[in-house]
């Protein structure tokens, strides 16, 4: 093969030329549609050049033509191995926007489902990085609890995947008791499970051998490449938007911010290992917040706005005033106030930013999802130069990389 | 002493003077925005000043306003200071015939790809990106579907096969 001239080859070369590898875009080591075309020089990666945009649906111009109920199930599809923080994230940004204010149970529901997904989400991240440095078990031993997690979901909105959870004001029915049992059960089984997943790998040799120093950034060049959530912590920024900004009520809950320093791949799976037990932790203190309510106050699960929450279907049948909510609500007849917020909320990457702008229009005139593993996803390149090909395979799953909040 | 959105429109006006206009504040966030030829200007004086230190760029996009005759799109910048935990948000307008901007992407490697989406979508020519091409859509595309001239399929229509798409 003929020496590549616009490569520089790395000192100590020993194949004396590159090669150009196809990686993806449906390798299953990609875990989603990803490619690179690498040059590498033997097994160590010389450059890379991303593609990306194989899942691309356009949700930005669809959501201009949807009123904002219609636009949730559209951010399902960004993250999806954490939904319902998409979803409440967008509900969150409605409600500041529209200025509804939600009663503190909502807010402790959305805390514990919001952090049931970000649980879901590290733990697939982090039993993937274990899959991929060779050691499948650890896997196996979490995915049990992510389908416990979804069926979670499941009684709350009837869904599991792509969730369309909670309205804009709240929920669309209040928990039912088996949803509380099944999150007993996950906070009494999870800590004794995840304690086994770390035994595993947290101070194994041959995953601390695979994973330290690989696929390294600085704190500074991660803020430059727009690092947010895990990645960034990793790195040795305290960045939360959760303690930043405080939505949904977090600023009630008692809980650290884990920080790493070398922003390495090993430092990315104990920061998010470790964010999986403070988000134990926000949930037990949910639970018991949300089992504080009594009587009537344990009845309520959403806020009291006829234009936007739907009423109940057996109002609309007997009552005028809920038909024509309905009707309205249904067929998108509420206009909205004039105007453009920036919102965002801690997704399972980082900070998942809506920007709206209305034009006191029935729909969105613009609606821009900062979506952060778009954003970080440039750093590939970078992390991966001069390391094994077996390497970025490694990074490329620590950095929690999903393909449709990528391509949107 | 805590970063204010007073503070932040009076070193803006210092230095700027009047090239930096429609001051407002919306959910807390500084809004402002300033001719296209300074963008990279006032982006550099936020970064580099150490009273307002906004060295993190959240987030780039682009808006298409057709009734604003002169000035159809936008770019809006979002910034973040970490330390002190303010938002700013900037925007400059360019005309449609000419949509030459200056591309961010040296100050915040974060801005490479978001400059290329937006370019994507809107067509806004980043002037001096490095890889200014197409990033979602496909290479062959010949329009910037996010423009408002582009509108959504009629959801009314009734030509489509219905077979074609499950429902025949």
């Amino acid at each position: 093969m003929e020496a590549n001239h616009n490569i520089t080859l790395p000192e100590g070369s020993i194949e004396k030329q590159t090669t150009t590898l196809n990686f993806g875009p449906t390798h299953p080591a990609t875990h989603g549609v990803f490619q690179n075309i690498m040059e590498v020089d033997g097994e160590r990666v010389v450059s890379t050049v991303q593609t990306v945009g194989y899942i691309h649906r356009a949700f930005e111009k669809l959501a201009e033509r949807r009123p904002l109920y219609q636009i949730t199930p559209i951010t399902d599809r960004l993250n999806y191995c954490s939904s319902p923080i998409n979803n409440m994230g967008w509900h969150l940004t409605c409600e500041k926007f529209l200025n509804i204010q939600t009663p503190k149970r909502v807010d402790y529901l959305r805390v514990i489902i919001m952090e049931l997904s970000r649980i879901s989400d590290h733990l697939i991240c982090n039993s993937i990085v274990g899959v991929d440095t060779g050691a499948y078990t650890g896997f196996l031993y979490v995915m049990q609890y992510r389908e416990l997690i979804y069926e979670i979901y499941e009684e709350v909105c009837g869904s599991r995947l792509t969730t369309n959870i909670g309205r804009i004001g709240g929920f669309e029915r209040n928990f039912t008791n088996a949803a509380f049992t099944k999150l007993e059960k996950f906070l009494n089984e999870y800590p004794k499970t995840l304690r086994e997943f770390e035994s595993l790998f947290t101070r194994n040799r041959i995953f601390m051998d695979r994973t330290q120093g690989t696929g390294g950034i600085s704190a500074e060049r991660a803020m430059n490449y727009g690092f947010t959530g895990p990645n960034l912590r990793a790195a040795g920024v305290d960045y939360d938007v959760r303690v930043q900004q405080p939505y949904s009520s977090y600023q009630d809950f008692n809980f650290t911010v884990p920080v790493g320093t070398t922003g390495d791949n090993y430092d990315r799976y104990l920061v998010r290992n470790a964010e999986m037990w403070e988000s134990i932790s926000i949930i037990r203190q949910a639970y018991e917040k949300v089992q504080a309510f009594k009587g009537t106050d344990a009845d309520v699960y959403h806020a009291d706005v006829p234009e936007y929450y739907l009423p109940k279907k057996e109002d609309v049948y007997t009552k005028m005033e809920a038909l024509i909510w309905h009707f309205k609500i249904i067929m998108g007849e509420i206009e909205l106030p004039k105007g453009q917020i920036y919102n965002a909320v801690e997704g399972g990457n980082g900070e998942l930013g809506f920007y709206l702008i209305s034009d006191g229009g029935r729909t969105p005139f613009r609606l821009h999802f900062r979506r952060p593993s778009f954003i970080y996803y440039q750093a590939y390149p970078e992390l991966i130069k001069g390391g094994m090909i077996s390497d970025a395979v490694v990074t490329m799953s620590s950095l929690n990389l999903i393909a449709g909040e990528l391509d949107a | 002493m805590a970063l204010t959105n007073e503070y932040i429109q009076e070193q803006l006006v210092a230095k700027f003077g009047d090239q930096v206009t429609a001051f407002s504040t919306t959910f807390d966030i500084l809004s402002f925005e300033s001719p296209k030829e300074m963008n990279l200007k006032v982006l550099q004086f936020l970064y580099d000043e150490p009273s307002l230190g906004f060295t993190f760029l959240t987030d780039l996009c682009g808006v298409n306003y057709p009734d604003n005759i002169g000035g159809e799109l936008v770019v809006v910048y979002h910034l973040h200071n970490f330390t002190e935990n303010v938002r700013l948000r900037f925007s400059v307008a360019t005309s449609i015939a000419q949509p030459d901007v200056f591309t961010a992407s040296k100050l915040f490697e974060s801005a490479n790809w978001m400059e290329r989406e937006t370019f994507d979508f809107y067509g806004i020519n980043f002037v001096g990106h490095s890889n200014l091409k197409r990033i979602l859509n496909v290479d062959e595309m010949d329009y910037f579907p996010l423009r408002k001239e582009y509108p959504l399929e009629d959801q009314t229509r009734i030509d489509k096969d219905d077979e074609m798409f499950g429902r025949g």
